[in-house]
């Protein structure tokens, strides 16, 4: 038996919005990925800063089947503040448009983890045709609980910097 | 009610025209150069097409409007930023002569909402200016029914012109300049749409709104504005991968700050208006969220906000 075939518990800590079919979203693509439910602790009482429900599921799979399960619940739109031992805390996403690659876009992502205390997790761009060198990116950025609004400030300001234009979701909103 | 209306642009035009429907009586007509006065009412057909004819709606100095027998003066003459000159002036000669007033231009309470205030507040007449945030939708007279101290923050679309060139190009992957011009060709957008897609124009909104939530203190001075102008399509693009749009919207927090600026927003989300719409959101103490939304501008629709003004006076 490979390595990879071994089934282990693995907790995923899950934070839900308050409506009908949430919880059954976010368990959907457990077992439709191969994980078997081992239990579900629905934090209802408690909400975090930000009005979500925690949810924590224990859950049976290979360790190939849990990663696979971990990006079919963000695609799902469920926001994973845990999985095994790596915690993410929050998540925001933010646009910056302009002359991305004239002004070096690999400087722009490293200094977003730097001084944004930020890591990228997700990253897709698209250039304009016509317009030369104009192209905007698309930034998801994993940041510690309760830093949205710093990591954002630090995105303006290497923004400003570099005269890129930045198009940020409100305070707090994923 | 006897009404003197000032301005006779698309607003003020719709207010005279309609007026009769809801049982009142234009008393005083004046545009910049010109007025009509007959307190048996004028004839307001006869005024527009004396515009048509030679620009002004009448012979008369709009200074005789003014002077003119009324009870509520409908202030409709263009938003001028600054000293908001000449539409303070004419609040205050009608709340010298203790009528009531009701606003279409945002200047005043935009510009000088304490100035404003305090001549109300010496005058028997009453102030009111639905008209003045988000065209017809019925945004101060439902923070009046909450009460603007529970009020907390209000967020939204306010400026119809700039959310039509952003949905539409987000819907048809068009360019920013190409549809611009669309919305010039439409007549959603002016010649010199400057004010709407540089954000002015929804700042002096977040301004207003933020006088009456906040308790007055703000002008266009105090908003942190950033516009829309040359918005790159490509950055609609990468919000659309991810199910996320872009609006021009304008804030006041609960802190008191007054943003106005493209945000990223859900494609679903209440306040992804598409259109010329508009969208207020008022977050309340006791009564959750509440979104309004509807027609931001045009002629008879923010003139239904005026005479709703007029119907709510004593």
């Amino acid at each position: 038996m490979s390595e990879d075939a071994v089934r282990q518990a693995h907790t995923v800590r899950l934070e839900l919005v308050d409506e009908p079919g949430e919880l059954l979203a976010a368990l959907q693509p457990i077992a439709e990925n191969g994980g078997n439910l081992l239990s579900v602790f629905h934090e209802r009482g408690h909400v975090t800063p930000r009005g979500h429900i925690p949810v924590e599921v224990d859950l049976e799979c290979t360790a190939g089947q849990f990663d696979t399960i971990v990006e079919a619940l963000r695609e799902n739109g469920v926001n994973v503040t845990q999985a095994g031992a790596e915690a993410y805390g929050e998540e925001v996403t933010v646009i910056i448009a302009g002359h991305l690659v004239d002004t070096d876009l690999s400087d722009t992502l490293s200094r977003l983890e730097s001084e944004a205390e930020a890591s990228v997790t997700d990253f897709s761009l698209s250039s304009e045709e016509g317009t030369s060198e104009r192209s905007s990116a698309r930034v998801r950025l994993a940041v510690e609980s309760g830093s949205v609004e710093r990591t954002l400030e630090a995105v303006r300001s290497i923004a400003d910097e570099k005269g890129l234009r930045v198009v940020a979701p409100f305070a707090g909103v994923a | 009610m006897r009404l003197c209306i000032f301005g006779a642009g698309a607003v003020g035009a719709s207010v005279a025209r309609l007026a009769g429907d809801y049982g009142h009586t234009v008393t005083a007509f004046a545009d910049s150069t010109g007025a009509a006065v007959d307190a048996g009412g004028i004839d307001v057909a006869g005024a527009l097409a004396h515009k048509d004819r030679v620009g002004s709606v009448g012979e008369s100095d709009p200074a005789d409007a003014l002077a003119a027998e009324y009870d509520v003066l409908v202030e409709a003459t263009p938003t001028t930023l600054g000293d908001a000159h000449p539409g303070f002036e004419h609040v205050e000669a009608a709340f010298d002569r203790d009528k009531h007033v009701v606003l279409a231009n945002k200047g005043p309470v935009a510009e000088r909402y304490d100035d404003v205030v305090a001549l109300a507040d010496s005058s028997v007449g009453e102030l009111r200016f639905e008209a003045t945030v988000a065209g017809t939708i019925p945004v101060l007279s439902t923070i009046e029914g909450v009460g603007a101290a529970r009020v907390n923050a209000v967020r939204g679309v306010f400026n119809g012109t700039a959310n039509f060139v952003l949905s539409r190009m987000s819907a048809d992957g068009l360019g920013y300049e190409h549809v611009l011009a669309e919305a010039q060709d439409l007549g959603v957008a002016e010649a010199d749409p400057s004010f709407d897609v540089d954000g002015t124009d929804a700042a002096l909104k977040g301004a207003i709104l933020a006088n009456v939530i906040h308790g007055g203190g703000y002008s266009l001075a105090d908003v942190d504005v950033e516009g829309i102008e040359d918005f790159p399509g490509s950055a609609l693009e990468v919000a659309a991968e991810d199910g996320r749009t872009v609006r021009l919207i304008g804030e006041v927090t609960a802190g008191g700050d007054i943003r106005v600026s493209p945000r990223l927003v859900p494609e679903n989300d209440p306040l992804a208006v598409t259109g010329t719409d508009n969208i207020v959101q008022l977050d309340t103490e006791h009564a959750g969220r509440l979104n309004l939304s509807g027609a931001g501008a045009g002629g008879p629709e923010t003139a239904t906000a005026v005479l709703a003004d007029i119907t709510r006076l004593p």
